[in-house]
């Protein structure tokens, strides 16, 4: 069986990798325009501020490749003939025919574009491809200025890169406060604070009118607020979100709305081709799911199903209790289950902040059931399996609390702060609580594995 | 995409330093540029004292200042912006300058001592405060070695402070060198005792366990020049530390409690080579030859004992020549050339620990327990690995500890030294390194951010 893959991100590779691991004889080939081998796109950042080199942010070294029989092929799908099953694919030399039995779509996403006069000016790109790190370096010479466009993941991430070059940034974002859709307030201020601490020009209800070439010569030189104020700046960051990347199979047999829509084993709408990662549209969202979820976590998993699923053990996309983690600039940012930025009538929320302002603890749960539902953790680290099952058995709030030393998993002699979350939630509800269980990796794994004793 | 590495070498920004940044490097310039006249010169400059006193009043000062502004003026957080721009920790000139002046000095200290004699006159005062001897060239090495690790050791707690881990265990290195391989080896000198280092054990110091006698340094010598008789009470607590304390501590903390806790090497590595640690080679063909080489070195030590010890019970009849012939190799290539030379006069170009990882017995036995029977491990945080590639870059041994963390598999390697850099640098909050004997024989069985389990899912 020949299994064609478009696109080397998170979700096509491990798709390659699970195929390989599942079954010695399937034969894989990986399409990419972008590179040549998988890189870390998360990651691409670290190479621009100097932490690591290119080659460092590839996970797996070349010769893993040819190991593992996963053939790399650099090109563009032109059209795929979902008939005929073939593609027209142009590589650097040649275009040539490509014949496959199972084809998996997992192109990723790219950069939203809203429309702004002077979008397309040199100088203006996104954050999401390696030539766009590319685009970054290209400009950064003689750079005095830099507009970032909205307050997202990607935007915190490009305004810390052209901080780490001592290039002033002035950061743009929509809302009132930073990434206020998904943060609750008090996190969405720490690090609003952050962004000022680090000395990053923050603007908050503030957004982009237009983008200026004011000498002609095709490169972005100003943009205009829609406040009216204009900034000089050589490069402006469209970091407004991100969209699947699909325009090459619009328009073809393959049902598309906003991502290629999948039903719940990840087959599209052509027998025989599947899609996964950011350029999918789920059909059926699980409760509380999005039909697109463009992150690293939910592109692994869908390779990974959609492996078992090609070679006959179909099964079914279940990405469980949702998590995520960022980084905003120095503070560290985890989320485990249900924690929304407006708190849902049905649940109470407890928070613990640091006298520092840059570590915080919130912990949600059902007014109803007590059950806990979310853990929100700001410069502390706690651990997935235990916050996992908690949120999974809905266990009840007083008892996560009075163990909830079996969730941190900061560093050894780091302060553990369970004691003053538990005090919150005592000065609350007027109760006596006593945290019993504190950090330690033993009581975690009892815990874990239910071992009693 | 190979050629598109120019992404790395070009930084088209210059580093901003402060004005007061810039009077800190000039301060550590000129004290190290007195060392070098000094050393050039071959006699102490004006009064040896005095110049000391201005030498490392210099350092010191010029150590403070640059912290300041490089670290404590700036908010908590990891501090690698540029390492992959800047000369010196990306093997440019700088580097290569630094290499080159680190392994000729390594060189003439092994080689050449008479040529040190500049800086034996410079450091004589201190000698005889501190041992109530004349300076030799390895007291001036002594002195140079752990003024380095006091002094970068604060620079690097400074680099991490938000870190407790990183300040209590700098703390522990640095006190143990101060103490254990400077301050009580200086007493015991002057008390007419040997030298003797606490922190050491054999086969790191293989003379710690050689029979010894006329001709090798060994268990007799040592006894023969106690003046006190605590020679025996040396050998026997290094022969306790070898044979019972490496294993039990091992077995609890695995091997860091010696490597980035204790050890002067290691004290060192962790200190003075920080800037360098991503210069190790993560690849499996390095991993490879580390594997073969350290446990080469330690057949080589053992054996080199073991021959030592049979000629001694032979008189000398038999072995002679054979094992005087393997020790001899032994200390030449070993002792000075891999630890030495190459160990630490190669930091700005093999990284920090190319010693420590390819060639330290010590590390091979520590190795072997903490991969056979410890508690210790680093764990991985479920699923949240984003394969960003941070702590495979600034592992100092050359882990490539992404490889498991991205499935969700802990880890436990003989090299790990327990620095805990890559639990820091990860900005996802993924690895943390701990010790639990529950599943001390299954700790990386487990693959957490797999998905699906025998056609059911997992969770995760």
């Amino acid at each position: 069986m020949k299994v064609a893959i478009i696109g080397n991100g998170i979700a096509g590779i491990t798709a390659a990798r699970w195929l390989r691991k599942l079954d010695d004889n399937v034969e894989i080939t990986v399409i990419s325009e972008e590179g040549e081998y998988f890189f870390s796109r998360t990651a691409l950042m670290y190479v621009y501020m100097g932490h690591m080199r290119q080659q460092d942010i590839q996970p797996y070294e070349p010769w893993f490749w040819d190991k593992n029989r996963i053939q790399l092929l650099r090109g563009r799908v032109q059209s795929i003939d979902f008939a005929k099953k073939s593609m027209q694919i142009t590589t650097a030399d040649t275009a040539k025919l490509f014949s496959y039995d199972k084809l998996i779509i997992a192109t990723g996403s790219k950069s939203n574009k809203f429309g702004w006069k002077g979008q397309d000016l040199d100088g203006v790109h996104g954050l999401y491809h390696y030539q766009d790190l590319e685009a970054m370096v290209r400009h950064t010479e003689g750079l005095q200025r830099a507009v970032v466009v909205g307050g997202g993941l990607i935007g915190i991430e490009m305004a810390e890169m052209f901080h780490s070059r001592h290039i002033p940034v002035t950061f743009l974002v929509r809302e009132k406060s930073f990434w206020n859709l998904i943060l609750p307030p008090e996190e969405s201020a720490m690090i609003n604070r952050h962004i000022i601490e680090h000395g990053f020009d923050l603007r908050l209800e503030n957004e982009l009118g237009e983008i200026l070439d004011e000498n002609g010569d095709g490169k972005a030189d100003a943009v205009i607020l829609k406040s009216g104020e204009k900034i000089n700046c050589g490069f402006v960051g469209l970091t407004v979100g991100v969209s699947p990347n699909i325009d090459f199979v619009k328009n073809t047999d393959l049902k598309v709305n906003r991502g290629v829509v999948v039903n719940e084993f990840l087959e599209t709408s052509v027998p025989d081709v599947y899609a996964i990662g950011d350029c999918v549209e789920i059909e059926k969202p699980q409760p509380g799911r999005r039909p697109i979820e463009a992150i690293w976590y939910t592109g692994r998993m869908m390779g990974e199903t959609v492996a078992y699923t090609i070679l006959n053990k179909k099964i079914k996309y279940n990405p469980g209790i949702w998590f995520n983690s960022a980084k905003f600039l120095d503070i560290e940012y985890q989320v485990y289950g249900d924690i929304q930025a407006q708190l849902p009538d049905n649940q109470s929320t407890l928070y613990w902040e640091h006298a520092d302002g840059k570590k915080a603890i919130r912990i949600s749960f059902d007014k109803n059931t007590e059950g806990v539902v979310g853990f929100n953790l700001m410069g502390i680290r706690y651990r997935h399996e235990v916050c996992e099952k908690w949120i999974k058995d809905k266990t009840p709030i007083e008892t996560v609390l009075q163990n909830l030393g079996l969730a941190n998993f900061d560093p050894e002699f780091f302060t553990e702060y369970e004691n003053e979350i538990v005090q919150v939630y005592n000065k609350t509800f007027n109760k006596n609580l006593q945290l019993k269980t504190k950090r330690g990796l033993s009581a975690a794994i009892k815990f874990l594995k239910q071992i009693t004793h | 995409m190979q050629t598109e590495q120019s992404l790395s070498l070009a930084n088209p920004n210059p580093i901003h330093t402060s004005g007061l940044q810039k009077l800190g490097l000039a301060a550590i310039s000129i004290s190290v540029l007195l060392l070098l006249v000094t050393w050039a010169s071959g006699h102490a400059l004006g009064n040896p004292s005095v110049m000391l006193a201005i030498v490392f009043s210099l350092a010191i000062l010029g150590t403070f200042l640059y912290v300041r502004e490089e670290y404590l003026n700036k908010p908590e957080g990891i501090k690698n912006n540029g390492a992959f721009f800047k000369s010196l920790t990306y093997r440019g000139l700088g580097g290569w300058m630094l290499g080159v002046l680190l392994t000729g000095f390594y060189v003439i200290l092994y080689w050449f001592p008479d040529n040190l004699k500049g800086l034996v006159q410079l450091f004589d005062p201190l000698s005889m405060f501190f041992t109530n001897h004349v300076a030799d060239s390895w007291f001036v090495y002594g002195t140079l070695y752990t003024s380095s690790v006091l002094l970068m050791g604060y620079k690097f707690a400074m680099k991490y402070r938000h870190n407790r881990y990183q300040l209590i265990r700098t703390a522990s290195v640095t006190f143990f060198q101060l103490g254990f391989s400077f301050l009580i080896p200086s007493f015991l000198k002057m008390m007419n005792e040997p030298d003797y280092y606490f922190s050491y054990f054999w086969p790191l110091k293989d003379t710690y366990l050689k029979p010894g006698g006329d001709t090798h340094w060994g268990i007799k010598n040592i006894v023969a020049s106690s003046s006190h008789n605590l020679g025996m009470y040396f050998i026997g607590f290094s022969i306790l530390m070898s044979f019972i304390g490496v294993p039990v501590l091992t077995y609890f903390f695995g091997k860091r409690w010696y490597c980035s806790w204790v050890c002067g090497c290691g004290g060192l590595a962790e200190t003075v080579g920080d800037p360098f640690r991503q210069l190790s080679d993560k690849s499996l063909s390095a991993w490879k030859f580390e594997r073969w080489m350290i446990h080469s070195v330690l057949v080589f030590v053992t054996v080199t004992t073991a021959l030592l010890w049979a000629n001694s019970y032979m008189q000398g009849a038999l072995l002679g020549s054979l094992s005087m012939g393997f020790s001899k190799t032994y200390a030449f290539l070993i002792g000075s050339v891999f630890s030495g030379v190459i160990g630490t006069g190669f930091y700005p170009i093999l990284g920090s620990r190319s010693w420590c990882r390819f060639g330290c017995p010590q590390a091979a036995i520590l190795g072997i327990f903490q991969r056979k029977k410890s508690k210790f491990r680093i764990t991985t945080n479920g699923g949240q690995c984003i394969s960003c590639g941070n702590c495979s870059t600034y592992c100092e041994m050359g882990i490539d500890v992404r490889s498991y963390a991205q499935q969700g598999q802990d880890i436990v390697r003989s090299s790990c030294v327990g620095c805990g850099i890559c639990s820091a640098v990860c900005p996802r909050g993924v690895l943390r390194l701990e010790n639990s004997d529950l599943d001390i024989d299954t700790r990386t069985d487990e693959k957490r951010a797999i998905h699906i389990t025998d056609g059911k899912f997992e969770v995760m």
